[in-house]
């Protein structure tokens, strides 16, 4: 066991003993994440940035994550002007960053991008996100803002509200979620419900799922409501789109009947899906869970790079 | 003696007990257009079997399967049995065994996914499931059970 030298392709890679030492670094790099410790534990590390699709978050988080812990990164600034588009394969850019660094972060817009970088690099390699593929750091630090507000992730009711059809981080993190064995409550609209063979899944694993058609009940008792963004383009039409937004839209009103430890999460960038005013209620949770994408990846990239994160 | 419906080869393949009309996609996976121009190939449908009620048989002259082959054919007739015929004798009779990994036989459906770019690698298939026989892309996890329709 160990994370040292490991690629991170898929939340699948991680078995539940090492998402929970991961989970227990992204709380010991908070200080060093907020700033309040320098830190040096990655000096003389370099991390090799290839986003080769737009991202600021996900881009910006790993490098303030390395930077912060004292190690440097190099990057493709723009795929638009290297090598990519002159028709090298990724297989070729990859094997080429991997001489130069001691660890890559892929973006790409195809799926299974990140499973084919980890066989062509000899460093480890971390998925960033493939296009509507895996995401794994997101999931882990959904995993750490949840473990972070309850202390557990055993037991959690957890409702999963939006597009949980092509939204494929919710099906890793439904995954995850299942493997700590929390109940999953599903809420979509209708042309946007999980798919079927992740449903099969999901049972395959034992997890507890249910489906619900009214967001109010299943909002009632739940500890967690994921949110996530309703994408325009799945629409033919504008009118079912904005009807479809509009009845998953979470307000204080529907907040009012939580429990009163209820939080709310939410990817981010968010469109109309959590009206501004919930912003104020202590309820949400999606900022911090936004924060805490910065000490998950430097517990991970530490982890990987020098086998503990401390 | 009972009448022979396919006549016997001298070197070659019989692929028997194959589910009854599943033998044109054996024939895929095969390779039909691969084979020697002077083989022959063989298929009886339909024909009545103790074991299945009804069977497809293939027999293909001079060639042998490979261990891959009779990998990929276990995913579409998993009754399949396989005799290696040589000299008009059972050489060697090769079981189908579904493996834990399929590589190369069938395309992944997801039209994004990175194994249909161009990239120099092969497809390949964890096997997530055996009954129902449910396949998981390596690359992108899209899960796939109408893989008949995705042969490479």
């Amino acid at each position: 066991m160990g994370l040292k030298g490991r690629d991170i392709i898929s939340i699948r890679d991680l078995s539940r003993d090492e998402i929970e030492e991961v989970l227990k670094g992204t709380r010991r790099m908070i200080p060093y994440a907020d700033g309040s410790k320098a830190g040096h534990q990655l000096e003389g590390k370099l991390l090799m940035l290839a986003f080769l699709e737009p991202s600021t978050r996900t881009r910006l988080s790993f490098e303030t994550a390395m930077l912060r812990l004292g190690g440097k990164v190099a990057s493709i600034q723009d795929p638009l002007s290297s090598s990519v588009k002159k028709g090298e394969s990724l297989h070729d850019t990859i094997r080429m960053l991997s001489a130069y660094g001691d660890a890559i972060v892929l973006r790409h817009p195809n799926e299974g991008a990140g499973r084919l970088a980890a066989q062509a690099s000899e460093k480890p390699v971390i998925n960033a996100g493939d296009g509507a593929g895996q995401h794994p750091t997101q999931t882990l630090l959904d995993l750490a803002t949840m473990q972070e507000a309850f202390g557990t992730l055993s037991g959690l009711r957890v409702v999963l509200l939006g597009d949980l059809r092509y939204g494929r981080t919710v099906h890793s993190l439904a995954h995850a979620l299942a493997v700590f064995g929390a109940e999953l409550v599903l809420a979509s609209p209708p042309t946007l419900q999980l798919p079927e063979e992740v449903r099969e899944d999901l049972d395959h694993q034992g997890a507890k799922v249910e489906e619900v058609e009214q967001l109010h009940q299943a909002v009632r008792d739940a500890d967690v409501l994921y949110v996530t963004r309703i994408q325009r383009e799945r629409f033919a039409e504008e009118a079912e789109y904005a009807k479809v937004a509009g009845s998953y839209r979470v307000d204080n009103a529907l907040l009012s009947g939580a429990k009163s430890r209820l939080i709310v999460l939410h990817p981010l960038p968010r469109t109309t899906e959590i009206a501004p005013e919930v912003d104020g209620s202590p309820h949400a949770a999606y900022f911090r869970q936004a924060f805490l994408g910065v000490p998950t990846r430097m517990a991970l990239l530490s982890l990987i790079l020098t086998g503990k994160a401390a | 003696m009972r009448e022979l419906k396919i006549t016997p080869i001298k070197n070659g393949t019989v692929i028997d007990h194959i589910g009854n009309g599943l033998s044109l996609e054996v024939l895929r996976i095969i390779g039909v257009r691969d084979l020697d121009k002077d083989s022959t190939v063989s298929v009886a449908l339909h024909v009545r079997s103790q074991k299945l009620g009804w069977k497809d048989i293939v027999k293909v002259e001079n060639m042998e399967l490979s261990p891959r082959k009779v990998n990929a054919i276990a995913l579409i007739a998993p009754t399949a049995s396989i005799a290696i015929i040589r000299d008009f004798k059972v050489s060697e009779k090769r079981v189908v065994d579904l493996p834990d990994r399929i590589v190369g036989v069938v395309r992944c459906p997801n039209p994004n996914c990175i194994t249909n770019q161009k990239e120099p690698i092969e497809s390949e298939f964890e096997v997530a499931r055996r009954r129902p026989v449910v396949l998981r892309c390596t690359y992108c996890e899209r899960l796939v059970d109408d893989f008949l329709r995705h042969l490479a």
